[in-house]
């Protein structure tokens, strides 16, 4: 998909002589991690309603929380990358087979079967998880106890929240896209300030090791994105 | 609407690897040319520059180079009984569309088969009697021997520029080689690439045990290299981004690196690209192509496109799916096991180990796609089939080709996939874990092919091709053996713990991970109508004018990545149609 300009990450908040500076190939040598310059509560969601922004944060904030080292999904800003990817040709599902007929309870090795496009998957499933949530513990998921989020977070992935057939690729989709968006470059969005580059070591895209083949050692540099910046 | 251009002597579909070795030899010939890619235009630059290639989540996780399944997809089930459905998304297998096909996005093994792979089927048989196959394995002999091919696959090595280690020069054992390969007539065109930590402590276990490591065999250059089209290769930078991406450096043989420059150059050569061939259209009697017929999508408009000699050098899956929508071949009928067209579909029997070392620094994103250690001490000629109880063999091996975050952190087993477990679990392993894997032998089964399915079409209303496929008590025997050998070698390295990986009893055929783009069969070689689909040289039996290259001429699946045989089968076609084909057109057999 194409990579829009992001109008909340660090090439906007770098200014446009920062801007400039990428693309004369200038290096730029970034500050501490990044201060996004609109925070996730002022954040205008490009697809997500109010009530789905609430539960992306509420969820991501529990499949990567903040608390232990490294960083977590909210200060990487990963419900802005899936936000942004739900709006985009990701959401949509431009690239996969959408033909009937449709047998959505098939086999899972047999891969998706859903007539519905990730970004109809997040919309129906999100208020029927919610709704599950009240139904089996009292309050939508966003006003539960971190550990009775956790829970219920664990009977949606076990495939125990009564989710539509057709919808129960909702929870590995969260997963991988809350993955996604913690470690994918941040010009989509996540992984704000390459924190969770710093975090695990990967350099990001220095792409040349040549010199670094076969040295059992810690590589002592930090990482790079495609925009050029470091970290 | 159809419009008719002008007639050329070579149609060829499909601008691989196949399709680009096919091109420039025949393109030395003075033959008037036309490829017709269904993908779009693919160069270094602008298509694998640095550093927009880098980009992880474009290429990696959503595919950018590969096929779209809104484009062209199959279906699959597991057995007849089963109702196919279609692949939504990719996972199992990564076809790619575009100038360079899949020669763009693979790691770069280039290996050759072991002799007894070409006969396998008479090498049972010889060594352990009929009774050695079991029910329902369908193997075959390829009709051709290592020693034919030699030239070839050496022709294919030096015009790539493999970097390796031989093993057995003309029969001379080389140390420091594969002692078990079939001989070659010289050593790689490369030295082997620098070795990583992971490969080292694999090398020197496997070598205090008695095994014979060696090199992999790697199609990412170790030096500086100018091929026979006068294309050069640069060193390897070990950027960790090989798979799935095209390189940004020069450095991994493909056709944009190796072939097409040089192609260029020929007036008598050009190419299309988007533009999807809908089927080989056949004379009347049936007995001979009369060109293709493909989508332009340009124009929008279907295009006849006359022509003497048609290629099929697609991906392995649609050069069978062209031939079902054609009539090329009898399709195959696994109830009565007559037909050829779709036969013998097969894959790969892969494994793994994973090792964490908690205070050891692998820094995996310094990788190339193809360097590691291997050992073929278990390979398919060193196996007692009688004594195991299967036919096959694998290749060990271990070499890490990138450190890339999303595609997946190995975690000790236990740790969940989610949560605060899951991040403590990254911080403290990622870097710190390397695997040993076997890469082994699928055979073909009676009720393993390709068919037209019936229930799903693709976007230009043709039936989506159907893979009936599931794995096979044989193949699981033969990988919990490869299981047994790794994991006496992962007790000697001396890590902080282990986890296996591999198919049991009663595996079923899952398409969603990734296991490998090694699909093969469907369009096999062979030396009888009617129990193969082409001939030894390729040539399709009943329209000597058609010339199916790639891996579906494989009887059954080698124990290796195909690419190095697919490259050497392409130049022993080429060779068959140059000398004897175009003199006197007719069927070669």
């Amino acid at each position: 998909m194409p990579p829009k300009i992001p109008h909340t990450t660090r090439r906007l908040f770098l200014g446009s002589s920062a801007s400039a500076a990428v693309l004369a190939g200038l290096p730029i040598r970034a500050q501490t991690p990044a201060e996004p310059d609109i925070s996730l509560e002022d954040y205008t969601p490009e697809f997500l309603d109010a009530a789905e922004w609430a539960f992306i944060l509420a969820a991501t904030a529990r499949i990567i929380p903040s608390e232990g080292e490294g960083p977590g999904a909210l200060e990487t800003r990963v419900p802005v990358f899936i936000d942004r990817q739900l709006a985009g040709d990701f959401g949509a599902a431009v690239d996969l087979y959408m033909e009937g007929p449709f047998v959505a309870d098939a086999d899972p090795f047999l891969g998706t079967q859903s007539p519905l496009t990730p970004a109809e998957v997040y919309r129906q499933a999100i208020p029927a998880f919610d709704a599950w949530c009240e139904r089996t513990q009292g309050a939508g998921f966003g006003a539960l106890a971190p550990e009775v989020q956790d829970a219920a977070l664990q009977a949606l992935a076990d495939g125990e929240t009564d989710l539509a057939p057709e919808l129960r690729d909702f929870w590995a989709l969260l997963l991988q896209n809350t993955k996604e968006g913690y470690f994918a470059d941040p010009m989509y969005g996540g992984n704000a300030g390459m924190q969770s580059w710093i975090y695990i070591g990967f350099p990001g895209a220095r792409a040349n090791f040549l010199e670094w083949v076969g040295r059992d050692e810690v590589y002592p540099m930090g990482p790079v994105n495609i925009a050029g910046e470091r970290a | 609407m159809a419009r008719t251009d002008p007639k050329k002597d070579v149609v060829i579909v499909g601008l691989g690897w196949t399709g680009s070795i096919m091109g420039i030899e025949l393109a030395k010939e003075g033959l008037e040319i036309l490829a017709l890619e269904r993908g779009p235009e693919r160069s270094t630059v602008p298509d694998f520059q640095y550093p927009n290639v880098i980009d992880e989540l474009k290429y990696g996780i959503r595919f950018g180079f590969m096929q779209k399944p809104r484009n062209s997809t199959i279906t699959v089930r597991r057995n007849v009984d089963e109702t196919a459905l279609p692949m939504r998304k990719l996972g199992s297998f990564l076809p790619g569309d575009g100038v360079g096909g899949a020669g763009i996005h693979w790691n770069g093994q280039t290996w050759r088969p072991m002799a007894n792979e070409y006969n396998l089927r008479s090498y049972v048989i010889e060594n352990f009697g009929e009774d050695a196959i079991p029910d329902g394995m369908t193997i075959q002999d390829w009709g051709v021997t290592a020693e034919e091919l030699e030239p070839y696959y050496d022709r294919f090595e030096y015009m790539a520029g493999i970097a390796g280690q031989a093993g057995n020069i003309q029969g001379e054992i080389i140390p420091g080689g594969n002692p078990f390969e079939a001989p070659r007539s010289r050593d790689y065109p490369m030295p082997p690439l620098p070795e990583q930590t992971d490969s080292r402590m694999f090398r020197e276990v496997a070598g205090q045990m008695g095994y014979h490591p060696f090199p992999r065999p790697s199609a990412n250059a170790s030096i500086a290299y100018t091929n026979e089209y006068g294309m050069q290769l640069g060193p390897c930078n070990f950027c960790g981004f090989c798979e799935r991406y095209g390189c940004l450096n020069y450095s991994k043989s493909s056709p944009q690196t190796c072939i097409l420059d040089a192609l260029r150059r020929y007036d008598n050569f050009s190419y299309r690209v988007n533009s999807e061939v809908l089927r080989v259209d056949l004379a009347v009697d049936g007995r001979t192509a009369t060109g293709v017929t493909y989508w332009d999508e340009e124009a929008q408009e279907e295009v006849i496109q006359p022509a003497d000699l048609v290629i099929l050098a697609a991906y392995q899956l649609h050069n069978v799916h062209l031939m079902l929508l054609s009539g090329i071949g009898e399709p195959y009928n696994p109830a009565s096991g007559e037909g050829v067209t779709g036969k013998n579909y097969s894959y790969q029997m892969n494994g793994g180990t994973t090792l964490f070392y908690r205070d050891v620094e692998f820094n995996p994103f310094a990788a190339a796609g193809s360097s590691g250690v291997s050992i073929d001490d278990f390979a398919i000629n060193q196996i007692d089939f009688g004594a195991e109880g299967f036919i096959g063999g694998s290749y060990i091996t271990a070499g890490l080709s990138n450190g890339q975050p999303i595609r997946g952190i190995s975690l000790p087993r236990g740790t969940p996939s989610w949560g605060a477990g899951w991040k403590q679990g990254i911080g403290e392993y990622y870097g710190h874990a390397m695997s040993i894997g076997s890469h082994g032998s699928n055979l073909s089964y009676q009720d393993c092919y390709l068919d037209l399915d019936p229930n799903y079409t693709d976007r230009h209303g043709r039936p989506l091709m159907r893979m009936t496929f599931d794995w096979k008590p044989n193949d699981i025997r033969m990988t919990q053996f490869m299981r047994a050998r790794i994991e006496e070698i992962a007790q000697e390295m001396g890590a902080d713990s282990w986890q296996s990986s591999f198919k049991s009893e009663g595996a079923r055929y899952d398409i969603r991970p990734y296991q490998t783009t090694h699909n093969v069969g469907g369009a096999i070689m062979g030396t009888d109508p009617n129990t193969s689909a082409v001939n030894r040289y390729l040539q399709a039996w009943g329209q000597h004018n058609v010339f199916v290259l790639g891996a579906g001429a494989f009887p059954q699946n080698i124990q290796y990545n195909p690419t190095g045989a697919v490259g050497a089968l392409a130049y022993w076609a080429a060779e068959a149609i140059v000398n004897d084909y175009l003199p006197n057109p007719r069927p070669l057999v």
